[in-house]
């Protein structure tokens, strides 16, 4: 085969792939219609998915260097032009626990709100919701877990005692019309106990459904999961909430997002939560990847045909102005290949 | 961290079936066709000894992989790292129920294959024009001709020959490539006799929608028994590729230990999927592959400190902090 050196020179430019739009831009057209025998489980694909940006929260929150302010109200001024309508902005968490968050109401006061776009963060209990409400947020979220150890080592706590709290946050929220998303930790395995049964996850995410959540993001919070595993949870979660009210949360630590937030989406699940540049390793392996990257969901679904509203140059944008402030190289596969060419 | 040394478990909980039967119309078995020692480097900046490949394909050869492509008998001019493809042939053991396939592009490639000792060789097409002109400065038909004579020596010798399209997905040079072209491109090549069709998407621009497109329109000329897939993770989009293709039938998939082999189209992004990471995704799912995780998993951190380079499986990167 030929030599690398000729074979770049002769390839076309980036520009040029861009502009041909072959790769990345506007979505693909729909693909065409199957034979009717065959029985795929990719058709009843979702016409479009909505994409939540966690980058900004989850992501930063476990980078190892800590980001100044600006930074992070720059990083969400981006995300905001990109056509995303769910950034998860910050997290109202006590400092002395997550330091990396104790600027939480200085961004919220000062990022752009774009209209269309929603700006939710993490608030843990009243306390915090009451913190938020008055730095002027609009959406919060509760993290419980499917894990009695999880929880316990995280947050101090059993699951029972974490919903309780939650059901405090919810009911304030309620009074104030102030939506409230649920996660679920640990949906498709625990770094304490191993594997976690998805009548467990099921039984987690019907409580925090029950109580108000509009949403139930499951995360696979150390990425263990396969789309074995994803599908069994989902058909059981799946029989206790509507699939329009689940999202998931893939982290890539053993690379199976993408297949498993795939596996996801042909059951039905429209909302995907992701990390610009694949932000934020994984505290239960040092060294491995965490979140998912946005730029390689969008990658994906754009050639599914799936609508999105996002602009996945925008996105690689935002994901090259973090890591350079945060002197890393991306996580993301599309950004390695694109800035590379 | 305690938490973190309890990340092997959760190979061997892999290795569990998820259910008695595979999920959906999931094949219940798959054959990996393990391409490190070849595609793998042979893309790799750093060359290694040749002692170093025959190490690195007998430790492959212990995982329970059945097929392990060792080398290629290309001119040394064009292909430098493989250069010592006679002396690993001859090297390596060669396990029972393990096949051994070596890239022979032309006839004078495939008699000093044979002479080597080789029992089963490959072939490379593609499904682009351009690409074909710049890699094998001729045209798509004129390859196909060179590799029919490779064909009639091989049935000859009773040889069995794998076919490869490449650019299936999309073309460097080209951009977008046909499903139509790929159907026909395989179609020929498995008219000639190959006996089993790699499509690969060689530069990794694919997305389950492409594979789609591109597996409905091959499976229309070759029956989905002759067919694997080779993705290339260039923009992480291959276990979600791969998963497609499963899908649809597709039992035979392709992949380097250790993710060996970047893309010449893309300097510094990588290029095939890591068998780790696949082998994780398919044991999840109840496939049976027959290899061993741990082995594997060992043979790749062998290899990456031969080539003192960091892995790309992100099973690895997950388990052992490599």
């Amino acid at each position: 085969m030929g030599t690398v050196p000729s074979a770049l020179k002769h390839c076309l430019s980036y520009q040029h792939l861009l502009k041909e739009q072959l790769w990345i831009g506007e979505p693909a057209a729909p693909p065409p219609a199957l034979h009717p025998e065959q029985e795929f489980q990719i058709s009843g694909l979702p016409d479009y998915v909505k994409i939540v940006e966690v980058g900004p929260r989850d992501g930063l929150q476990n980078e190892k260097v800590s980001v100044p302010t600006d930074i992070k109200i720059e990083l969400i001024n981006r995300l905001s032009k990109a056509g995303l309508s769910v950034i998860e902005a910050t997290s109202f968490v006590s400092s002395k626990w997550v330091p990396q968050m104790a600027d939480h109401t200085e961004v919220m006061r000062r990022i752009e709100r774009h209209p269309g776009v929603q700006y939710p963060v993490l608030t843990p209990n009243l306390q915090g919701f009451h913190s938020a409400i008055a730095a002027g947020a609009t959406e919060v979220s509760v993290f419980g877990a499917a894990s009695e150890s999880f929880n316990k080592m995280n947050i101090n706590c059993s699951i029972g005692e974490s919903i309780e709290k939650f059901e405090e946050v919810t009911k304030s929220a309620r009074n104030m019309n102030i939506p409230v998303r649920g996660y679920v930790s640990c949906a498709l395995g625990c770094p304490y106990e191993g594997n976690i049964i998805p009548a467990k996850v099921a039984e987690v995410s019907k409580q925090l459904y029950n109580m108000g959540c509009y949403e139930i993001s499951l995360g696979d919070t150390i990425g263990v999961g396969t789309p074995g595993s994803m599908k069994k949870m989902l058909e059981a979660v799946m029989k206790e909430i509507p699939v329009s009210a689940l999202a998931v949360h893939c982290h890539d630590t053993y690379g199976q997002a993408l297949a498993n937030i795939l596996t996801a989406i042909q059951m039905g699940v429209g909302v995907v939560d992701s990390a610009v540049a694949g932000l934020g390793g994984c505290p239960y392996a040092k060294g491995a990847t965490g979140n998912v990257a946005t730029e390689d969901v969008l990658y994906m679904l754009n050639g599914l045909g799936i609508n999105t509203g996002v602009n996945l140059y925008k996105v690689m944008e935002a994901g090259n102005f973090i890591c350079t402030a945060l002197n890393k190289k991306t996580n993301s596969k599309v950004a390695q290949a694109s800035f590379n060419v | 961290m305690v938490a973190a040394k309890r990340a092997l478990p959760w190979l061997a909980a892999s290795l569990r079936p998820v259910s008695s039967t595979a999920a959906g119309s999931l094949p219940k078995q798959v054959k990996i066709v393990e391409v490190g020692p070849r595609d793998g480097l042979q893309n790799e900046k750093n060359i290694v000894p040749t002692q170093v490949k025959i190490s690195l394909i007998n430790m492959l050869s212990e995982t329970g992989l059945s097929v392990i492509e060792a080398t290629s008998f290309v001119s040394p001019k064009w292909v430098p790292q493989m250069a010592d493809h006679t002396e690993v042939l001859q090297g390596i053991q060669k396990f029972p129920g393990v096949s051994y396939p070596v890239l022979t592009p032309n006839l004078k490639g495939f008699q000093a294959a044979v002479a080597a000792g080789a029992k089963e060789v490959s072939i490379f097409g593609a499904a682009s024009e351009l690409f074909t002109k710049k890699n094998i400065n001729c045209s798509i038909e004129e390859s196909l001709q060179r590799f029919s004579e490779v064909m009639h020596a091989a049935g000859a010798a009773s040889v069995p020959v794998r076919g490869y399209v490449s650019c299936v997905l999309g073309c460097p040079y080209e951009g977008k490539i046909a499903p139509a072209k790929v159907a026909e491109v395989s179609k020929k090549m498995y008219s000639m006799g190959c006996y089993e069709i790699s499509l690969g998407d060689t530069i990794g621009v694919g997305t389950p929608g492409s594979m789609k497109e591109m597996l409905s329109a091959v499976m229309k000329e070759v029956p989905v028994g002759a067919l694997a897939v080779h993705c290339h993770d260039t923009y992480g989009q291959a276990l979600a590729n791969t998963l497609v293709a499963l899908q649809m039938g597709v039992s035979v998939v392709d992949s380097s230990v250790a993710g060996l082999g970047g893309c010449p189209y893309a300097q510094g992004a990588s290029g095939n999927v890591a068998t780790e990471d696949l082998v994780y995704m398919l044991h999840g799912l109840g496939i049976h592959t027959g290899v061993d995780q741990q082995k594997l998993m060992e043979a790749g951190v062998f290899i990456c400190k031969a080539l003192n380079r960091r892995t790309s499986s992100k099973v690895v990167q997950a388990s052992c902090r490599l």
